[in-house]
């Protein structure tokens, strides 16, 4: 790495010494790979649109980036989007987007393609492309400019980015990268024919590939009335792509190791995909299914093998719900006893908010006890049986027990304000719980505290809540003002909240149409990136652009949808029944919680029988302690297998 | 035992910062099966003691570290191992063996040569500009302490300073001993009191120096035994 230079590297080089942290623009990871690039290659350059620090430790880049090299004619690269800074200074200079791996200009590669995990992440990908030199609007491309592909949980609803994306792949990335590779690769090697329009046209053969300049979008004044392909060989609905076996796909084997700091610096191992726990405000949980675990003895090698190669002293074992994990005690029992693995803390990043999960995380966790997370949602348990995470206020307290009694001095406390039903009693609810805790922990250490960090909701594609009217700006800058008064009869209590003008627009996007493109474009223009950063978003500047484009943006994010609404991903599929999630959403406002299937009859969400796919579980009975979801009592552990009437739905608790 | 690292930093990885090429060390340590000794405590941390540090962006043929091991290694075998351990653009010199008694990297160092390449003017220009300094009885710098702002004479800190022509890059060079017994004269700190103005493209530290006023060696030479790394072919 240190020897090889390109001549971009060369105009680079003098830029790095005016910039803050340098180091997230040389490459050079452990695991960090310098491919070859021959002629015919499909040459991906996979871009985070957020910065280095944020971008690396993505997983799903990773094993994307792994792949590709692996297949005889793909080769994968990366690109951070730059600071500010050095945005300015290229922008003086001529110098483009680059690769970090080799110092290649973007525009040497054939495809750029982004991981989207947040919507405030757009008008970054749109600077990235053009960085890249790339027009940013499908229309405006030729022949040699970049493909744009994107993937990710955003994806689920990409059509605000339709004018801008070339192709967007549903789900797992696993499989169809291979197979974008192949179809990029027979085209280039029979000379292009038919130019940019075939090849995407090809694309849309491929199961998982959306291409939205393939589709047009119906309106009648401002309802939408359909999105419908422009030709009979485009499929009329896009399904999402799901591996079914996780076991078969042990990636990243060599996980990039930061020579800077990053977030989550520390060994990942993903020990499942999916969540079936069903709460409803949850977009990961609806969209990922069904389970898949992968099998324990994988989970030890690559822990193992992980631990050798990179020195790591932590590792995090990753999934929406690791308490979950069938395999999680013979795991942890079989690491602890690696010599490989002396002094390794293992973290439990979802900790389940029950006794049992602190146990777990107390047997893990070496070393200094600072903090522990809990996420209850929200602060009542009528408010949270509508989102369906089945927390009983025993379960808490037993945790935050568990947790200062046995050295840990601080707890924090995840919780999402604006639900639907949200009275101001559920509201104050969250301080009601946090003084509890408070109360708890001053009977161990004087010391105890208390964080609660809230976050207002906004309601995504593809779950119960989608027909939800998001909160105004106004009523969650109240319902911030009545926790702001509760913070200040709480002592030992931290109150962090999360900005209400970023949940508008991140609303916006969320459920937005292709009519919120030209807003994200005009954002963009006008200085807008880097929106996930508080000191960057500005609100009036989106309002501006929308009432620009003569966008109503109230009409977008606070209205509530009727059984009949045509959603603007209503031709895409995560594989879930319509029928279904409505269902979750008129169980929701009567207040009914829903079991979780992994060990009780299936609800037919349509996730895995729509596929022909299973759940992958290794054991048949729930974990030991939690109540949240299993139908289980706290105090019975893991003995007592479920027992619940198919289909029928009982209130819980 | 105390093992006393000698290795070089260059290209891209030199705008990774102190912070960063500690925990590299860190994890390359445990990835080399090196046994590091930890501190007591409820959190232990590796012994590593680290001599000054180097600013981002700056090369340096000659950088230190102490390691304490909890048992006796074999120097030979620890150098083959880190130095495959290490990222591209840290190269692990040398292994030495230190005494117990030795006195710290960070107070032993009494000063460093760097080699400063500067742009913005000519060689003449610039040799004047380092020979008024020379001349100077004190040279006066705005500095903070504890964030107030203080003025401190660098003037006894600028040990040797000579001006060359660099073939390879046609740029003037300095070659400078800065002292850093009192508070370490960085280089951007003595580029900053040329005037004309210059920038310095690239800085690099050649030497660290541990004198004691008669005599002056570098710190791998404060060994009881050494053993170098070689890179294989590969």
């Amino acid at each position: 790495m240190s020897t090889s230079t390109t001549a971009l590297w060369n105009q680079l080089e003098p830029l790095l010494m005016r910039v803050e942290k340098p180091a997230r623009y040389i490459g050079g990871e452990g695991g960090a790979q310098t491919p070859i690039h021959n002629d015919g290659d499909v040459a991906w350059l996979f871009t985070y649109p957020d910065t280095y620090e944020v971008g690396l430790p993505n997983q799903g880049l990773q094993i994307l980036y792994e792949i590709v090299n692996e297949s005889p004619h793909g080769v994968a690269e990366r690109s951070y989007a730059p600071w500010t800074d050095l945005e300015a200074l290229m922008r003086a200079e001529g110098v483009p987007l680059f690769s970090v791996d080799t110092h290649r200009a973007a525009s040497a590669f054939d495809i750029i393609a982004f991981n989207l995990s947040a919507e405030l992440t757009y008008t970054n990908l749109l600077n990235c492309v053009d960085l890249a030199g790339t027009p940013v609007r499908t229309a405006d491309r030729g022949l040699d400019d970049l493909f744009v592909i994107v993937g990710g949980h955003c994806t689920y609803n990409p059509e605000p980015l339709a004018d801008y994306v070339d192709a967007v792949v549903l789900g797992d990335g696993e499989e169809v990268i291979s197979e974008i590779t192949d179809a990029f690769h027979c085209w280039k090697q029979a000379g292009r024919p038919g130019g940019r329009e075939a090849i995407l046209r090809e694309l849309t053969t491929i199961v998982g590939v959306y291409v939205p300049s393939l589709y047009e979008a119906v309106y009648d004044g401002q309802d939408l009335l359909e999105t419908r392909p422009l030709f009979d060989d485009v499929p009329a609905r896009v399904e999402k792509r799901t591996i079914a076996d996780l076991g078969e796909w042990p990636y990243p084997k060599t996980p990039l190791v930061p020579i800077t700091d990053v977030v989550h610096d520390r060994l990942n191992v993903e020990v499942f995909r999916g969540c079936t726990r069903g709460c409803r405000f949850c977009q990961a949980g609806m969209i990922t299914r069904p389970v898949r675990e992968r099998p324990a003895e994988q989970v030890r090698e690559m822990i193992s093998a992980g631990v050798a190669r990179a020195g790591y002293d932590e590792v995090a074992l990753t999934s929406l719900s690791t308490a979950d994990f069938s395999g999680i005690e013979g795991v942890i029992a079989d690491t602890m006893n690696d010599p490989n693995c002396s002094n390794l803390s293992i973290s439990l990043p979802s900790l389940r908010v029950d006794a049992f999960g602190v146990d777990i995380a107390a047997e893990l966790q070496r070393g200094r006890r600072s903090g522990l997370t809990f996420a209850p949602e929200a602060g009542t348990w009528r408010m949270r049986q509508v989102i369906n995470k089945l927390i009983r206020e025993e379960d808490l307290y037993g945790a935050v027990e568990s947790a200062f009694s046995q050295g840990w001095r601080r707890s924090k406390l995840y919780f999402l304000t604006g639900l639907p039903t949200e009275t101001d009693e559920d509201t104050r609810g969250i301080f009601e719980l946090a003084r509890n805790c408070v109360k708890i922990g001053k009977h161990h250490t004087s010391g105890a505290s208390v964080t609660v960090s809230v976050g207002g909701f906004v309601p995504k594609p593809f779950t119960p809540f989608q027909w939800f009217g998001q909160n105004t700006l106004e009523e969650l800058r109240r319902k911030i003002g009545v926790l702001i008064d509760e913070n200040r009869k709480s002592r030992g209590v931290q109150f962090k909240w999360h900005d209400a003008e970023a949940t508008l627009v991140e609303g916006l996007l969320s459920r937005g149409d292709r009519r919120i493109g030209p807003v994200i474009e005009t954002v963009w223009r006008n200085g807008g990136t880097f929106q996930e950063w508080s000191e960057h978003l500005d609100l009036d500047r989106w309002l501006d652009a929308c009432a620009e484009h003569g966008i109503d943006h109230e009409w977008y994010v606070y209205r509530h949808r009727t059984e009949d609404e045509v959603f603007p991903w209503d031709h895409l599929s995560a594989g879930l029944h319509k029928d279904f999630l409505w269902q979750e959403w008129q169980d929701a406002l009567a207040e009914v919680g829903l079991e979780d299937c992994r060990w009780t009859p299936c609800y037919d969400c349509g996730a895995c029988t729509g596929y022909g796919i299973e759940h992958v579980v290794a054991s048949a009975t729930p974990p030991a302690g939690g109540s949240q979801g299993t139908g289980q009592d706290l105090a019975s552990g893991g003995a007592v297998p479920v027992t619940l009437l198919s289909k029928a739905r009982v209130p819980v608790g | 035992m105390i093992l006393r690292l000698r290795f070089s930093k260059q290209g891209k990885i030199r705008f990774i910062g102190h912070r960063d090429v500690a925990r590299i060390f860190e994890r390359s340590l445990r990835v080399a099966k090196v046994p590091v000794a930890y501190s007591e405590g409820f959190s232990p941390r590796p012994k590593l003691s680290f001599g000054l540090a180097l600013s981002v962006g700056y090369e340096s043929d000659n950088e230190y570290l102490d390691v304490s091991t909890a048992v006796d290694v074999d120097l030979a075998e620890v150098a083959a191992r880190l130095g495959a351990a290490l990222p591209d653009g840290i190269d692990l010199i040398e292994v030495g063996e230190v005494a117990r008694s030795r006195t710290s990297l960070m107070e032993a160092v009494t000063s460093c040569d760097w080699a400063i390449d500067v742009d913005g003017q000519d060689l003449d220009t610039v040799q004047a500009s380092v020979d008024r300094l020379l001349a100077a009885d004190r040279v006066m710098i705005e500095r903070e302490r504890k964030g107030k702002p203080v003025r401190d004479d660098i003037r006894p800190d600028l040990l040797s300073l000579k001006v060359f022509m660099h073939t390879e890059t046609a740029t003037p060079r300095i070659h400078a001993e800065l002292g850093t017994e009192s508070r370490s004269l960085r280089p951007a700190e003595f580029v900053s009191v040329l005037e004309p103005p210059v920038r310095a493209t690239s800085v690099r530290r050649l030497h660290q120096w541990i004198s004691d006023g008669m005599t002056r060696i570098e710190p791998h030479e404060a060994v009881v035994s050494r053993a170098a790394h070689t890179k294989c072919a590969s």
